[in-house]
């Protein structure tokens, strides 16, 4: 068993980025997301692994220093909140089409515009769509608990490595500033120059002897070239969509009605399908896991497995609940249910429209 | 004359000029009479000097030198506009063993990356700035920059430039040179044999800093022309430079070894 | 078990704290914690409160809008959170500074006159622990000894000597918390 400590969501976030050997963290603070940098200063990982944190001038410029460390292949991380997040699309964009691995998460707060500090899902959109110009898409994460702030950086590693992308943690300021139980995973060694070299022969570090130079870019200018260069892209997509979606279903082996929730909203929800199993409402919870790809097939199963209907559960004005609607397409009946701009949803509201939106409605 | 072969000409004995070994057989995209494919020449001239091809990590900007690494032959990275030095801080601080440099014109640089600019120099990033500065925004058909002289003509400026409603030209190599983070900082010009070679001088000199660990960044400005943004014949537009930008952008070291001059 | 508690006062009583040793004595016991405060605006103008849950099993929701008990340190928290008690659930209070005392008959009300124990015992910064050990006896869903454990664990260690005081403090909430 790994060591057990109690920790914020951010906290437990930092201390996995020093153990799943992060070679460099850049990032700017922003509420309620900065213990991730001051957990991290205050921990000296450069003495603990030789990590490298650095306080950038701007969010524009951590996602920028992403690009670079994360071009050379080296494992690199941020972290923000969502206006920061936004800054970062132009960023995210060019490492999507240089095809740069990197991890960034968001710890998203009320919104639109500077919004509030509160925690929101309202960035959905701009998670699993793309969020930059162009056609591309990023892996979400999407931790429920403390716990998963942890394990699910190393899968983020793992993903951004596997398929050449940014990969994106998306949690919310109940789960980053929460404290929970966390088991944490034993410190993994960070790659030597030489394995980097080795493992990935596209980093730009210098060319090596005898061999070809690399050059990293997101820039063609013959379109049929960049066609090309995207269908590419596309096709990874697809083999992501394929193979790397992840949920998990709750009480669901006898649901005749199921809660769509990912992050806290799955937490609340839980204990909504307490209370509404108390009332005798049969009643469970799919989490995606993935934001993007979505687990439609699940969906699907449950669809023809003869659920009668789904609410979205989201601190957002209705956001999932469109990827939802996508995958059932009208074979029964859908709808969304969410406090947003930074408040919580309490359980009762949400048994209260499941009765009145899906039930009864 | 005719009884002699030009084969009798081109032997290594007869040699007084070589293509530069670190750029690529790429031909160069600048419009003829440009300083950049000079100040490239220069820059991959010392990368090779000192040793360093296998060892570098270049940074090209957005702007008429966006297919920079297409003619350097090191290991490059294309940045987003403007975001060059943030770029080059993490590779230098996740190689630090490697010589990182970042090339960009006074839009990337000036403009909408002051800011990146400003902070690599603050935090004295151990990287190499070479910033081209011709006063135009060249790539995108001859707008105004951050540069652009007083009165002068670009097509956002198409009466002159107007420093009452248009601001003044700003002049960033001073600016950084205030900064403790800078180790060197220089303008040059690469217009005449004599102002290239001073121009390679000043080059190695910042790579060298670099090398040798020096504590700062190193900073060379490049005044250059546009012969076609600011709608001149090669020769004129560099007559032009030295009497018009030059008065301006006043060449010479501003900073060595870490003290303002 | 499924313990779900707000402590709620202003800031600088140790509202924090108090739940974060709490949750630590938990996981000491192998139990399943979590330790959500308000944060940001909300605590500005000097209020500060905690959800705190302590289970056997797997928590779900972190914030709530019921709790077994209630832990109120304030009248501001009093006149927000008296209501918030489910029906046969627990609220223990400081009666110092409390003008509006709880009302509620559907609920156990306890008092415990912690800021007047602290300051009796010469350290006003104990106080929480005084209030914890009121809780504790009223709701002994952790061990004297993990949380001991707890504040080893949450105390930096340069703070370690000043274990014993708070042990003593907890006892002397645990003989002191009264009903109401």
């Amino acid at each position: 068993m790994g060591e057990l400590r109690l920790m914020k969501g951010n906290e437990a976030l930092a201390e996995a980025a020093i153990r799943a050997g992060t070679d460099g963290y850049f990032g700017y603070p922003i509420t309620p997301q900065s213990e991730v940098i001051e957990y991290l200063m205050a921990e000296k990982p450069h003495e603990r692994t030789g990590m490298v944190v650095l306080q950038a001038e701007s969010e524009v410029a951590s996602i920028n220093m992403l690009y670079g460390g994360g071009g050379t292949g080296k494992k690199v991380m941020t972290s923000s909140s969502s206006p920061g997040i936004s800054l970062m699309q132009e960023g995210l964009s060019y490492m999507a089409g240089g095809e740069i691995p990197c991890i960034v998460a968001n710890i998203v707060r009320g919104g639109p515009g500077l919004g509030d500090i509160q925690p929101a899902q309202s960035d959905y959109f701009q998670s699993v769509k793309g969020g930059g110009h162009g056609d591309y898409r990023l892996p979400v994460l999407a931790p429920a608990s403390v716990q998963e702030m942890s394990d699910f950086v190393p899968i983020a590693y793992e993903l951004a490595f596997k398929y050449r992308t940014p990969v994106l943690i998306v949690s919310d300021g109940l789960i980053g500033q929460m404290m929970e139980k966390v088991e944490l995973f034993d410190q993994m060694p960070r790659l030597t120059d030489e394995e980097i070299n080795e493992k990935y022969p596209w980093g730009t570090n210098g060319k090596p002897k005898g061999q070809e130079r690399r050059i990293l870019t997101s820039l063609d200018l013959d379109p049929h070239k960049l066609e090309k260069h995207n269908f590419k892209l596309q096709e990874k997509y697809r083999t992501i969509e394929e193979n790397e979606v992840q949920y998990e279903l709750i009480d669901c082996e006898d649901a005749e009605y199921i809660i769509v929730a990912y992050g806290s909203s799955a937490r609340i929800s839980q204990k909504a399908v307490q209370l509404a199993r108390e009332e005798g409402i049969k009643v469970g919870i799919l989490r995606p896991i993935t934001l993007w790809p979505f687990p439609k097939n699940a969906i699907d199963e449950l669809v023809v497995g003869g659920v009668k209907g789904f609410l979205s559960v989201e601190m957002s004005a209705g956001q999932m609940v469109e990827d939802v609607k996508l995958t059932v397409r009208e074979r029964t009946k859908v709808d969304h249910f969410g406090r947003y701009g930074g408040v919580i949803h309490s359980p009762e509201e949400v048994l209260e429209a499941l009765k009145s939106k899906i039930i009864g409605g | 004359m005719s009884d002699i072969a030009i084969v009798d000409i081109i032997k290594p004995e007869n040699l007084v000029y070589e293509k530069t070994k670190l750029m690529t057989d790429k031909t160069l995209s600048y419009c003829p009479g440009c300083g950049h494919g000079t100040a490239h020449r220069l820059m991959m001239e010392v990368v090779g000097e000192l040793g360093q091809e296998n060892d570098t990590v270049g940074v090209a900007p957005v702007g008429c030198s966006v297919l920079a690494y297409e003619f350097m032959n090191v290991d490059m990275q294309e940045a987003a506009h403007g975001r060059a030095p943030a770029v080059a801080t993490a590779i230098k601080r996740l190689w630090p063993g490697k010589m990182v440099f970042t090339y960009q014109g006074d839009g990337d640089l000036a403009a909408i990356g002051t800011a990146e600019t400003i902070h690599a120099c603050n935090r004295g990033e151990q990287i190499v700035i070479v910033f081209i500065n011709n006063g135009i925004y060249g790539m995108t058909g001859g707008q105004m920059a951050p540069t652009t002289l007083p009165q002068m003509k670009t097509s956002t400026s198409p009466y002159g430039r107007d420093i009452q409603t248009m601001g003044n030209p700003l002049k960033i190599t001073e600016l950084v040179a205030q900064l403790p983070g800078t180790y060197y900082v220089t303008r040059q010009s690469v217009q005449s044999p004599a102002a290239a070679r001073k121009a390679k001088r000043a080059i190695k000199k910042a790579f060298q800093n670099q090398l040798d660990g020096k504590p700062g960044l190193s900073f060379v400005e490049i005044v250059s022309n546009c012969n076609s943004g600011w709608k001149m014949e090669p020769v004129q537009s560099n007559e032009w430079m030295e009497e018009n930008m030059f008065p301006y952008y006043q060449l010479g070291d501003i900073k060595v070894d870490g003290k303002l001059l | 078990m499924t313990e779900e508690i707000i402590i709620a006062g202003f800031g600088g009583q140790g509202v924090l704290s108090m739940g974060k040793i709490l949750a630590y004595s938990g996981i000491m016991q192998d139990q399943e914690v979590s330790w959500f405060p308000a944060y940001g605006p909300e605590m500005r103008g000097g209020t500060a409160n905690v959800t705190v849950i302590v289970s056997d099993d797997r928590i779900s929701s972190p914030t709530l809008t019921a709790y077994d008990t209630a832990v109120i340190l304030n009248q501001q928290s009093m006149d927000k959170f008296e209501e918030t008690v489910k029906p046969g659930g627990v609220l223990i209070y400081d009666p110092n500074g409390i003008s509006k005392h709880p009302t509620r008959k559907d609920i156990k009300i306890y008092t415990i006159e912690g800021a007047k124990i602290a300051a009796e015992m010469g350290n006003t910064k104990i106080f929480n622990m005084v209030v914890l050990g009121g809780y504790l006896k009223v709701k002994p869903i952790v061990k004297l000894e993990n949380v001991i454990k707890g504040l080893k664990k949450s105390l930096h260690e340069r703070y370690h000597k000043l274990i014993p005081l708070n042990e003593d403090a907890i006892t002397m909430g645990m003989k002191n918390v009264v009903e109401a």
